[in-house]
């Protein structure tokens, strides 16, 4: 072997002598001259190769999870902070199936991500050999694409078109299975990583069309109540700063979808709020009397819309998103703009400039007066005199303690919604959450991926005593590597969201919705090594919070245990239209 | 309504199954499919026969250009075409049946292309329609065996669908 060669020199290829490398080295090299610093993991069998060329070199640092669900989730978290492809290794069957779940949320909120999955020698596939699961079938309807390794002498090519699929257009992540003969250690090929690749199949659209982007302007400039609506798309576009200057250039109000929280400032007087299921009422009054909405990569998921047939009776649907499945999929768009979201913005705000018109005054002022009376029709949104400490206040402590500039990694569950509603997210990329899968468990290994590859930031795992259960495991990883990030553990000692919608919906019949015998949190944690706090007051709070994000380095489990009976609002009415919604337990629009 | 979509596809192994999957996941129809391997071995095409209302066809040729081996996707039921459908039929012919089979065969434009003393083989092309009708026609000839390739098209004129 060669590997001693400089890996980083792609120029002087040429010249140089073809490097020879094995099946096995070759993946991990193509990773390094990717540009990929952490490798997230589980060794096994058909990866064993793959494992050794690992060892010998220090480029890529690979990091040992206790469940390969976990890996994925670190690997999908840092590619949500950095806007990067996060990569996975994992051995084949139980190592690939337990994958499989990380895949699935990934996919769902279009985030890049390469999972390389070992697989049985190529001429036993077929055979129900030993750990042998049919890895592209079963993740087929669950990636972005596919492949496998059919010679050795293609991983290079293969790994760079997996980043490549993974990383342009819609994101999404690219499964590539590798049979453990592809990687043998004494047969060896030569080695050239590709620069760039192109795919005659695959030519994802960048720049808007320009004629539609025009006419998005005049429709634009006619509104009399227009409304912002951004999703996740201008997250992982990069295109939060374009957002907030056509907002303010025209006095846009803004609503940010769940996966869309901090593209726009939270702090920022002309943000409504969240929309959706759980959205802000404003947000969601705003949207529904709108007649202009602009929407900018979000997809009309049925958890904003609510009803199809009563959305929005009035708007004009100005839709810019990457993907043309996405436009007039659940609702019909009038002014679709396929496109990369941070061009297609900069190319409206240039004609906007150019054009030097404003919408309506008028018009918008009075719009404005009726968003503001909207917003104090529903201000305090919880009791703030209760004994029980509230779920809500939590949140909005932690938001003040870290000045709303944590990266804050959710679980799923009620706990989900309140970090949403109330956690300040100022900047993009700061509000990670399995929105579209709704996975319990992604939220520590999440917290661990940010940990890992920004270390001086405050990493939050905003959980519940149900969810943390579903990865707990991986406080044993979190010492092993030093990541010091706090778990506020908001406990109510139920499935806190399904009990919800048993209140709502089935009187209140708790099945199996409640937690018996949960763990001492604060003698768990402890026995992994780390800082275990319980808080059960309001006033032990601050104190708790304080304490914990002083002890930068270490992981702190914050146990708090909140008012069980708190439940979720607002709440859009199933079947209603957007403005439809429970305001408390005992109110509704 | 029924939509006739051609589809350029890579010709590698698992593009089709993507393709299958990709129908029964969203739950679109598949009345017929046939592929084979173009005059470039690199590429398949594959003509699909489906129903569905407008949207369901716009989501339908929107989801298939999404997979990363389709090259290229045209509805060309949307504007004039030829549609081709190859169909073999065994049916029990003896005594005055015989020539009643031969007859409507003949009618149809349709060739016999294996005879034993009790039974007839029989070839048609023609639009799925025409198959379908020539079946009808039939009548009380017991039919032993049907094989139909499903729906092949191209457009009318100089309009291609290629690299
Ligand atoms: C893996 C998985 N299983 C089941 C569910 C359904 N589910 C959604 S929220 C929830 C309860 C979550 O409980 P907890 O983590 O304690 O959060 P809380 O709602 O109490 O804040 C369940 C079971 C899910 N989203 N994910
Ligand atoms: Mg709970």
């Amino acid at each position: 072997m060669t590997s001693q060669t400089q890996p980083d020199d792609k120029s002087a290829d040429s010249t140089r002598a073809t490097e020879m490398l094995s099946g096995a080295a070759m993946v991990i090299r193509a990773l390094a001259d990717e540009g990929v610093e952490y490798l997230y993991g589980y060794p096994g069998g058909a990866v064993l190769h793959i494992y050794d060329a690992l060892f010998q070199q220090n480029k890529v640092k690979h990091v040992l999870v206790r469940h390969e669900q976990a890996a994925t989730h670190m690997a999908d978290a840092y590619a949500r902070a950095s806007g990067k492809a996060g990569v996975v290794l994992v051995t084949s069957g139980p190592g690939a199936t337990n994958a499989v779940t990380g895949i699935a949320t990934a996919y769902m909120d279009s985030i890049p991500m390469v999972v390389l999955t070992g697989q049985v020698m190529s001429h036993l596939i077929g055979g129900d050999a030993f750990q042998e699961t049919d890895m592209l079938g079963i993740s087929r309807p669950i990636c972005k694409h596919n492949m496998s390794v059919r010679r050795p002498e293609d991983i290079p090519y293969l790994i760079k078109k997996a980043f490549h699929i993974a990383q342009t257009g819609r994101p999404g992540p690219v499964v590539l299975d590798i049979p453990k003969d592809m990687t043998m250690p004494n047969q060896t090929f030569a080695y050239h990583y590709p620069a760039e690749i192109s795919l005659r199949s695959y030519q994802p659209k960048q720049q808007g069309h320009s004629g539609q982007i025009k006419k998005a302007v005049t429709a634009l400039l006619a509104a009399k109540k227009p409304i912002l609506y951004a999703g996740g798309g201008v997250i992982m576009g990069g295109a939060s700063n374009e957002l907030t200057e056509l907002a303010k250039l025209l006095n846009l109000p803004v609503t940010n979808t769940l996966m869309g929280l901090g593209a726009y400032p939270a702090d920022d007087k002309q943000f409504v709020g969240m929309l959706g299921m759980h959205g802000s009422y404003e947000a969601n009054q705003t949207m529904h009397h709108a007649d202009v909405i602009l929407a900018v990569g979000a997809r009309f998921d049925d958890r904003v819309t609510n009803n199809t047939k009563k959305f929005c009776p009035d708007a004009t649907i100005i839709h810019i998103d990457i993907d043309p499945a996405s436009i007039s999929k659940t609702i019909n768009t009038h002014i679709p703009i396929v496109g990369l979201v941070q061009p297609v913005l900069t190319d409206m705000l240039a004609l906007l400039k150019q054009k030097k018109k404003k919408l309506d005054s008028a018009a918008l002022e009075l719009w404005w007066q009726q968003i503001e009376q909207w917003r104090t029709v529903h201000g305090g949104r919880y009791d703030t005199t209760a004994a029980l400490l509230k779920p809500q206040y939590v949140i909005e402590q932690v938001s003040k303690i870290t000045k709303g500039e944590a990266y804050v990694c959710s679980d799923v569950g009620q706990h989900q919604m309140f970090a949403a509603q109330y956690y300040k997210f100022n900047k993009p990329n700061r509000w990670i959450n399995s929105g579209g899968l709704g996975t319990m468990g992604f939220g520590l290994p999440a917290a661990m991926g940010v940990k890992l590859n920004y270390p001086d930031a405050d990493v939050v795992c905003v959980t519940g005593e149900g969810s943390i259960q579903m990865n707990i495991q991986e406080l044993s990883t979190c010492k092993q590597y030093g990541l010091g990030v706090k778990i506020i553990n908001l406990n109510n000692g139920y499935l806190g969201m399904v009990k919800q919608w048993q209140d709502m919906n089935y009187e209140s019949r708790y099945a199996s919705s409640y937690m018996d015998s949960l763990p001492d949190f604060v003698k768990l944690a402890e026995a992994y090594g780390h800082v275990g706090i319980r808080v059960t007051t309001p006033e032990e709070l601050q104190p708790a919070l304080e304490r914990a994000f002083a002890l930068k380095d270490r992981l702190v489990f914050l146990d708090i245990h909140i008012d069980p009976k708190e439940h979720v609002y607002p709440m859009q009415v199933p079947g209603g239209a957007m403005n439809d919604m429970f305001l408390s337990k005992t109110e509704r629009t | 309504m029924r939509h006739i979509i051609s589809v350029l596809l890579e010709n590698e192994s698992g593009a089709l199954a993507r393709l299958v999957g990709l129908f029964a996941q969203r739950g679109y129809n598949i009345d017929s499919l046939n592929v084979a391997a173009t005059e470039d071995p690199t590429l398949s095409r594959l003509t699909l026969v489906t129903h569905g209302n407008d949207q369901v066809i716009e989501q339908i040729s929107k989801q298939l250009h999404k997979l990363i081996e389709v090259v290229k996707v045209s509805d060309i039921s949307e504007a004039a075409h030829i549609e081709r459908e190859l169909m073999l039929v065994k049916v029990k012919a003896s005594g005055n049946q015989r020539e009643e089979v031969k007859r409507c065969a003949d009618i149809f434009r349709g060739q016999i292309i294996d005879v034993t003393p009790a039974t007839y083989t029989i070839q048609l092309v023609g639009t799925s329609d025409k198959l379908d009708a020539f079946i009808q026609a039939l009548g009380t000839t017991p039919i032993m065996e049907v094989v139909r390739s499903g729906a092949s098209g191209i457009a009318r004129g100089e309009k291609t669908l290629a690299l």
